[in-house]
């Protein structure tokens, strides 16, 4: 068996995080052991400061743990410096905003070009790339129009489109239907679906029962702890 | 290598990856670019600062170096080797006494210099005085100096048409003039006027040469409005009574022999001129030597005041400007900082932000020392128009003056820039 099936591409041994606040310590995650396979769909939720941010954030490679042990991909992020985050960011991970994030003024092919300014690759390849990216969402017809010609569900696309550019490992997606109706949001779920479908691990934060449905596995968290993790179905093998 | 999602299989495969190295100097120009088009006023306000810097600097520059280039001109056209005698103490520095009061220089003066012939060229008295030509139905006023015949040496000055005046018409204060060619042109159309008599002052005066055309010196005086005629002509005939003495020879021009140092003739002069005046050891000259090359030195010292001015307005400028770029990319920072967050997210690495910021800073300046240069370009030669001296715009200044406007702005961009690299891409992401 090949050694990257086998090892979890998230994995949390008592991951802590604290925050300084004045005088007090805030602790916002305590002592959390996950662990999330690759192909997983799961849903995170829980109210606000439950620790679901943090813990996005810390799986999301823009915050170090203060104790334990977080692997991304079997990287392990509380040793690595800025630099090695960041490219870590660039070519394992996707972010998907609840507020889509979209460069103004800039039309969707640019904005789907974004993580790639970050990568060595030829402006040709970048090009296919992201073309290919759009038309994967359904976006193909509007690769030259700027955010403000586009709706919430088709930018949210573009964003999805920019996610999937450098071809990630995961998907990390915080309240990405947040900002759109119900009709929308199922569309974006759907497309979600099929990625997944394709392989591609998704990690969602919601705080919607019915979009956390879609997910195959929903994780609760509370004062900084897992509640609950259950699975919906079996995983596909 | 990194394992990635093959879409088509639906499972893993090993894809090579090359590094990611920062971004393309290219990509952060077009974010600059566009960041500066997408506020246009605003950029332009901010370069404003650099604009009147830079511009000031290329206008004050220029001037210093046209000044510099004249002087050198001047020395050259003058002669590093003509000294200027005249009677009074020092005109630099020194007590200056009454003009009244002072011994006038003299013929004998003149002749025992130009005994001194292995050192001095040539030597020859000068007064002057303003008077009107009557030529035909014209009158021209102009200024006639009374010279020697080796006046024209000392002024390295050819006579052109006709002939110079002799030894013995100098002697004699014959009533013959050299004119100069504004002269001729006032009073004769330009029309050759050798032989043709003037009247000065009643004195019926006969035109025997035309004098090589000068221009105007650095003091704005046309050489060319002149009439030179024999010292004694213009003692006895045209300003009678006017000196103290019979035999004055007003002031003393002396060229010096070009393979000499002039400095050692002129101590040789000032010795010789003291003891024929008699001065006491430590007694102070009652007379000034002094050497052309100093002279317009000192006249260009104004230019020179006047250019040093300039710059010190130009570094304050540059400074506010850059405090400007400060200022408005720290708004540019604060603005863009989702956008920032955005870009660590998905992979920006700190220095990649702090080069995109720098690249923008450095466009600012370059933008803004381009219109500056272009505006010192136009301001030099309006200032040259207006104040009517020299100037000289090399390359170098045009060269160096946009290179100082992109130093300023990588200088005053440098720490908004490092904030934004510093921002946390968490709190980045979340600001509203």
């Amino acid at each position: 068996m090949d050694m990257a099936t086998e090892q979890a591409l998230v994995d949390c041994v008592g991951l802590s995080k604290d925050y300084i606040m004045g005088d007090n310590v805030i602790h916002a995650l305590r002592e959390v052991h996950v662990s999330i396979q690759r192909g997983e769909f799961v849903a995170i939720m829980g109210p606000s400061g439950s620790g679901k941010s943090t813990f996005m954030n810390l799986v999301g490679a823009l915050d170090t743990p203060t104790a334990g042990t977080l692997k991304i991909a079997g990287q392990d992020i509380g040793r690595m410096s800025s630099d090695a985050l960041a490219r870590l960011r660039n070519e394992t991970l996707g972010f998907v905003f609840q507020q889509f994030m979209l460069l103004a003024k800039t039309d969707a092919i640019d904005n789907v070009k974004l993580p790639l300014m970050y990568t060595r690759m030829d402006a040709a390849e970048k090009d296919r790339r992201a073309r290919a990216a759009l038309e994967r969402v359904g976006l193909g017809q509007r690769m030259d129009h700027r955010p403000s010609q586009l709706s919430g569900g088709q930018q949210q696309r573009v964003a999805i489109a920019r996610a999937l550019v450098n071809q990630p490992q995961m998907i990390l997606a915080d309240e990405p239907t947040g900002a759109l109706d119900t009709v929308t949001a199922a569309e974006i779920m759907a497309l979600l679906e099929d990625l997944n479908d394709e392989g591609v691990t998704i990690v969602l934060v919601t705080h919607e029962e019915e979009i956390a449905e879609h997910a195959r596995r929903i994780i609760r968290f509370r004062d900084g702890r897992i509640i609950e993790d259950s699975r919906r179905e079996a995983q596909a093998a | 290598m990194s394992a990635v999602i093959d879409p088509k299989q639906g499972q893993l495969a090993i894809e090579e990856r090359p590094a990611a190295v920062g971004v393309q100097l290219s990509a952060s120009l077009a974010i600059a670019l566009k960041a500066i088009r997408t506020n246009s006023v605003r950029s332009f306000l901010t370069m404003l600062g650099i604009i009147i810097g830079i511009g000031a600097a290329i206008v004050s520059v220029s001037i210093s170096q046209g000044a510099g280039q004249q002087l050198q001109e001047q020395i050259q056209a003058f002669g590093t080797h003509v000294l200027q005698v005249r009677p009074g103490s020092s005109f630099f520095g020194g007590r200056r006494q009454g003009a009244g009061t002072a011994r006038p220089l003299t013929d004998r003066d003149v002749e025992a210099i130009a005994e001194l012939s292995d050192q001095v060229e040539a030597v020859s008295g000068r007064i002057q005085s303003n008077v009107t030509l009557v030529a035909g139905g014209r009158n021209w006023p102009t200024q006639v100096q009374g010279v020697g015949p080796d006046f024209a040496i000392t002024q390295s000055r050819e006579v052109i048409e006709g002939r110079n005046f002799s030894e013995g018409e100098a002697r004699s204060g014959a009533t013959v003039a050299l004119v100069g060619q504004t002269v001729v042109n006032e009073l004769f159309d330009g029309i050759d006027p050798i032989g043709t008599r003037i009247r000065i002052n009643r004195t019926p005066v006969t035109i025997i040469g035309v004098l090589e055309e000068k221009g105007a010196n650095n003091f704005g005086q046309d050489q060319d409005d002149v009439i030179w005629m024999p010292l004694e002509a213009v003692r006895s005939r045209i300003s009678r009574g006017a000196g103290s003495v019979p035999d004055n020879a007003g002031t003393i021009t002396i060229k010096v022999w070009d393979d000499l140092d002039v400095l050692d003739v002129q101590a040789e002069i000032e010795d010789l001129l003291r003891l024929r005046r008699n001065l006491r050891p430590g007694a102070e000259d009652d007379f000034a030597v002094f050497n052309f090359a100093e002279f317009i030195r000192a006249r260009n010292e104004t230019q020179a005041l006047l250019g040093f001015l300039l710059a010190a307005f130009s570094a304050t400028s540059l400074v506010v400007g850059g405090i400007g770029i400060m200022n408005i990319m720290l708004v540019s920072v604060t603005e863009r900082t989702r956008e920032i967050g955005l870009r660590r997210a998905v992979g920006a690495r700190r220095r990649d932000v702090l080069t995109q910021f720098l690249v923008e800073a450095t466009v600012l300046g370059l933008i803004g020392g381009i219109i500056g240069m272009l505006a010192g370009v136009g301001g030099t030669y309006l200032a040259s128009h207006l104040g009517e001296f020299p100037v000289l715009i090399s390359p170098w200044t045009l060269a160096g003056a946009v290179g100082i406007a992109v130093f300023i702005a990588v200088f005053f961009g440098y720490y908004p820039a490092r904030r934004a690299s510093r921002l946390d891409p968490i709190e980045a992401l979340r600001f509203e």
